[in-house]
């Protein structure tokens, strides 16, 4: 069964602003689900009409099979939304929040208190639960949205941003606890401008840009599809300049930096051979950007300038 | 972060019940809003009160003597109960229902499962229940230095919640179309405030010219006003059974439009 089904949707805003063009979208039930596109291309708009928050203006969605236009509620309750946006009441403590949360949605008040301390455990909020929620750091009010949002136990977590503005710390204690949640068989679907985020966790992708989708594909197709990777490569020695590798790609970035391209069809081996048969010797390698982001922004400029 | 538990898989919710604890959740949200901020809740009305008993029973009022039958300070005791009432469902819940929408927490009521008139239901349960703690006591000042006799407590008890559910719906509607802070103060100030001044708290409109009584039975805080005065004095300018049904009918009228509004989300929902 298919978590999350769009067909042909279609959102234009009151300013005559045309947010999605027909998006047709199908996410299976315990993907962890990567929906990337840059600012203003309709990830939040899509969001926003999955949870009822904004109004379409043509086409179907359900969730787990319950349409949204039919059968609201139903569709309501299966989803758990983290939104881009801080939107609790930041006069209120966490546990106030996560509890109010629940009941919202049916939960027994003594229920829902044994999962607030569940949640708020797992995320680290737990001696912070008394505290006014305003005076939480950035990273942690982002846990409480998410912890939040687990209190009714969805089937679908819908994730907008969850990591944004989080220190690489928090943010990678975060992937592994969505990660585990997910491996609880949650359906997990998640915007992000970190792509490193997106390539890490989830096993499939769609790109949206200018309210269309213009990638559907599982990662590691996509992944497949990069035909050229950017290695960047620390010296041990300085050179004057670039040295002569025919075939690829080289810039001599500062004298102890190259910068080079690799293709599909070439190999690291060669590379390295030819380097040392000029007695240039290498003490790191990285890749210049992730390669989802590599492709990521091959398609978009594409999708720019067509 | 720690690992996440297995999780049994999902069960369907009982709709009714579910609906019950939305609705119970939203009304203990409001009381604790209440009393966390009573100095702005229920503390302004007991002074005013105060006020009101110096000046206008102890002061005037013996200048006054009698209206009906009975002390000045007795004959508006009721009304300005009432007046208690009426302003602090309303600003209940303008203020919780827009500063929601100003805070985008409504979202978190937007996106659960609970239908529209569930959300308007439960904060109107709200601004009936600050009514009623800050009518109990005004009731309690004007009781400790008046003996306010209590002819019909079913009346009083009927009226009281009708006019705190219809302006407690009135607020809603307020919160919904407002998109400033001084949008929801405009209507409290400038239509509320003269509908009660006019609507019978401090004289019974047959003191008034023939022209003046018409145009003081289109203020519907005349009647209820009124009939709430009948419950505790017995006396009313206008039928009480008449008072009924026209409150009725604004908590038919308001509770449909609320309830449609939010459906829509005039102001909320893009």
């Amino acid at each position: 069964m298919n978590a999350l089904s769009v067909q042909g949707l279609t959102k234009t805003y009151g300013n005559g602003v045309q947010a999605l063009k027909g998006i047709d979208l199908a996410v299976e039930e315990g993907d962890f689900f990567a929906l990337l596109g840059p600012n203003g291309a309709g990830k939040t708009t899509l969001i926003g009409i999955v949870t009822s928050l904004v109004r379409k203006t043509g086409g179907r969605a359900s969730i787990f099979g319950h349409d949204v236009d039919r059968e609201l509620e139903a569709a309501k309750s299966c989803i758990g939304v983290v939104p881009q946006e801080i939107n609790f009441n930041q006069f209120e403590s966490p546990e106030t929040i996560v509890i109010n949360q629940a009941g919202f949605y049916g939960i027994p008040r003594p229920l829902a208190r044994v999962r607030a301390q569940l949640y708020l455990k797992q995320l680290q909020l737990w001696d912070k639960r008394k505290h006014a929620s305003r005076a939480l750091s950035g990273g942690m009010k982002r846990r409480l949205m998410i912890a939040r949002a687990l209190m009714h136990e969805p089937r679908l977590l819908i994730l907008d941003e969850p990591t944004a503005g989080v220190d690489i710390e928090v943010r990678r204690s975060m992937w592994e606890f969505l990660r585990q949640i997910n491996q609880s068989g949650t359906t997990i679907i998640l915007t992000t401008h970190y792509l490193e985020e997106a390539e890490t966790l989830c096993r499939n992708i769609a790109i949206i840009d200018h309210g269309r989708i213009i990638e559907r594909d599982r990662m590691s197709n996509l992944l497949r599809k990069l035909h050229t990777e950017t290695f960047v490569l620390t010296l041990r020695n300085p050179l004057p300049q670039a040295p002569p590798l025919s075939g690829y790609s080289v810039k001599l970035v500062e004298e102890h930096t190259l910068e080079i391209g690799v293709s599909t069809e070439q190999n690291l081996n060669d590379l390295f051979a030819r380097l040392s048969g000029l007695g240039i010797e290498v003490i790191s390698m990285r890749n210049k950007v992730n390669r989802l982001e590599e492709i990521f922004i091959r398609l978009v400029e594409k999708g720019a300038a067509a | 972060m720690s690992t996440v538990v297995e999780r049994a898989p999902p069960r369907p919710l009982a709709l009714g019940r579910a609906r019950w604890i939305g609705f119970k959740t939203i009304l203990i949200r409001e009381f604790h809003r209440i009393v966390r901020i009573w100095p702005q809740t229920i503390l302004p009305s007991a002074v005013t009160a105060t006020l009101y008993l110096v000046i206008f029973g102890s002061v005037i009022g013996r200048r006054i003597g009698t209206m009906e039958g009975f002390a000045y300070m007795v004959y508006i005791a009721p009304g300005l109960i009432m007046q208690a009432v009426i302003i602090n469902s309303y600003n209940n819940v303008v203020s919780s229902f827009y500063g929601a929408k100003f805070g985008r927490h409504i979202e978190e009521l937007l996106v659960s499962p609970l239908p529209s008139w569930i959300i308007v239901s439960g904060y109107v349960a709200g601004g009936v229940m600050r009514g009623a703690m800050v009518g109990l006591v005004v009731s309690g000042v004007w009781m400790f230095f008046t003996r306010l006799p209590v002819l019909h407590p079913t009346i009083i008890v009927a009226a009281a919640v009708l006019t705190s559910v219809t302006f407690s719906l009135g607020g809603f509607l307020n919160a919904m179309f407002a998109k400033s802070f001084d949008q929801i103060s405009i209507i409290p100030t400038f239509v509320l405030t003269p509908l009660i001044y006019f609507g019978g708290v401090f004289y019974s409109i047959n003191t008034l010219p023939v022209w003046a009584r018409h145009l003081s039975l289109v203020d519907p805080i005349l009647y209820m006003v009124n009939s709430f005065r009948f419950g505790f004095l017995g006396v009313s300018d206008v039928g009480v059974w008449v008072a009924f049904a026209i409150m009725a009918a604004a908590v038919a009228i308001l509770f449909a439009a609320a309830v449609l509004l939010l459906d829509r989300s005039s102001g909320i929902r893009e």
